[in-house]
């Protein structure tokens, strides 16, 4: 039998997210996945489930859940004072939760994004090998008001479980942004160099699950076309008009803008927890020898 | 295989990016496609997808601890062997686009500023097999090469916030079709019945990379018949496969 959850209020942008879809890129279809994936595979190791089990992404507002079955539950990320049946849960710290229980958010405290993890994760559809919502992939783009999300079923007495550890606020504060050099980081003369990592940025009302505009214009850079290319997430494109745009998890697979600058990972964790005028500073990482080392360093 | 002077960068800490000379040209294409089958076939346990652009192609590793200056060595050997890999026959697909004035919004205002016929647009748009360079933009956006000389047009000023799925447009020396609804500024002559990017089918695209496109004329009646086809699962995609 299925179990579920059922949504009484959907918050202002909540979804179902995984660590996306590899593999189709050559078709276009963009990677998603979990904005902040450091907090979304958080709550996935809390809850003893496999990495990549689909999450809850809410952003800024979060909903208000009616469970209507057994299950163990975590809530990691931005902290928007969550409460079951209304007393305050820890944050990063697995609860079990019964038929009829609600779980709900109030106020944010700190960052933009949570993420709610299910024993097993949620049983969405599964399409090109992913749950991540994404429009024109899956049947819809983000959780509403009245639907009921499929939760994996939990064996209520194979595990007990009180794991909780504590996530260094720096995840959320930090004013560094890693960085790696761009394919076209070369066309950017030494001043623009200098400005680039003496700045400090702040993000731009538009800024959503495909990129992150920036405030503060920069300096164009002359014969700025480039003949359209690759672009992943954390990808920094520098526009005609001297815009900066951080590509996200959602970003088009290709873009005609150069590509200065390229966010590790772990910064684009950090940056998916900003919002408008949140500020910071590029810091150049000196060199990396691994391909993927930056992408897991789970345990720092 | 033709050997071009490549560049390798490090795109973030998940792939490498292998730039060719900076131009849109049908024999970089080739290139592109025989390195992408090469490295499929030699370093296809590590490389986790190869996804191909006008001038570059980016080869994506599975996260691991694996050296990038190793990478780029392997690379390098692979582009250079000697041994030819069977290439995938290229498919030419043969596409019906209607451009009635309902679906060819801008074919008038095309017509009077490349002083042309309405007529002479299509049969120029027609006339010609167009490459697939890559898929792009959007889920089965297809960035096709060869538009006449006589038919480049500049983008709108203003892009349109919808465009419908099946639209075909032109924008500077481009071509392609919308394979769903989306904002852009793509000047619109017509539009095809059919899908090109459907999630529940493998591969979602039926075309790749290298293949190439025919479009041809098909009357509202024709349109609609098409449409009703492709809608109930029985329309076959005429199309043509190439050594």
């Amino acid at each position: 039998m299925d179990n579920n959850i059922l949504i009484l209020s959907e918050g202002m942008h909540s979804s179902i997210q995984d660590l996306g879809r590899k593999r189709y890129r050559s078709y276009g279809v963009p990677i998603s996945g979990a904005m902040d994936k450091y907090s979304a595979i958080l709550a996935n190791k809390l809850l003893n489930n496999d990495e990549g089990d689909s999450v809850m992404e809410m952003t800024l507002v979060g909903p208000k859940i009616l469970f209507e079955d057994h299950s163990l539950i975590v809530v990691t990320g931005a902290d928007m004072s969550p409460t079951l049946n209304g007393i305050p849960i820890m944050m990063n710290c697995v609860y079990g939760v019964n038929t009829s229980d609600v779980l709900r958010f109030g106020d944010l405290k700190f960052g933009v994004r949570t993420y709610l993890g299910v024993k097993g994760g949620f049983q969405t559809e599964l399409i090109l090998n992913s749950r991540s919502y994404f429009n024109g992939i899956t049947a819809k783009d983000k959780i509403e008001k009245g639907e009921r999300l499929r939760i994996a079923t939990y064996e209520k007495e194979l595990e007990v479980t009180s794991s909780k550890i504590k996530v260094k606020s720096t995840h959320f504060t930090t004013k560094k942004m890693e960085v790696t050099k761009g394919p076209e980081y070369n066309r950017l003369t030494k001043k623009q160099r200098e400005l680039l990592f003496s700045r400090e940025f702040k993000v731009d009302s538009l800024n959503n699950r495909m990129g992150y505009q920036l405030k503060n214009k920069f300096v164009p850079i002359k014969n700025n076309e480039i003949i359209t290319s690759i672009t992943i997430p954390g990808t920094v494109q520098l526009t005609p008009s001297g815009k900066l745009i951080i590509m996200m998890r959602d970003c088009p697979t290709t873009g005609g803008y150069p590509r200065i600058l390229q966010l590790t990972d772990i910064a684009i964790n950090q940056l998916a927890q900003k919002k408008e005028d949140d500020s910071f500073k590029f810091h150049l990482e000196s060199s990396f020898d691994f391909l993927g080392r930056l992408v897991n360093r789970f345990k720092d | 295989m033709n050997l071009f002077n490549l560049k390798y960068k490090p795109l973030g800490s998940i792939a490498v990016l292998v730039e060719w000379p900076k131009m849109i040209d049908r024999n970089i294409l080739k290139n592109i496609i025989q390195f992408k089958h090469k490295i499929n076939a030699d370093m296809g346990e590590y490389v986790l997808e190869t996804v191909p652009a006008y001038n570059s192609l980016a080869v994506f590793f599975d996260t691991g601890k694996i050296k990038y200056s190793a990478v780029v060595k392997d690379l390098k050997e692979v582009y250079e062997s000697k041994d030819q890999k069977l290439l995938r026959a290229y498919k030419l697909w043969k596409i019906p686009v209607c451009y009635d004035d309902k679906f060819g919004i801008d074919l008038d205002q095309l017509a009077e500023d490349k002083k042309l016929t309405k007529d002479k647009i299509i049969k120029l748009h027609c006339s010609t097999i167009y490459d697939v360079y890559f898929i792009g933009f959007l889920p089965g956006f297809l960035y096709l090469g060869g538009l006449p000389k006589e038919l480049e047009y500049k983008r709108k000023e203003r892009p349109r916030l919808k465009i419908k799925q099946g639209d075909v447009g032109i924008a500077g020396n481009q071509t392609g079709i919308y394979p769903r609804m989306s904002p852009g500024g793509w000047n619109i002559i017509g539009n095809s019945p059919l899908r090109f990017f459907e999630v529940e089918k493998f591969p979602p695209s039926f075309a790749v990379a290298g293949d190439k496109i025919k479009f041809f004329q098909v009357d509202i009646k024709e349109y609609n018949r098409i449409k009703k086809e492709v809608e109930s699962g029985v329309y076959v995609i005429d199309s043509e496969i190439n050594g």
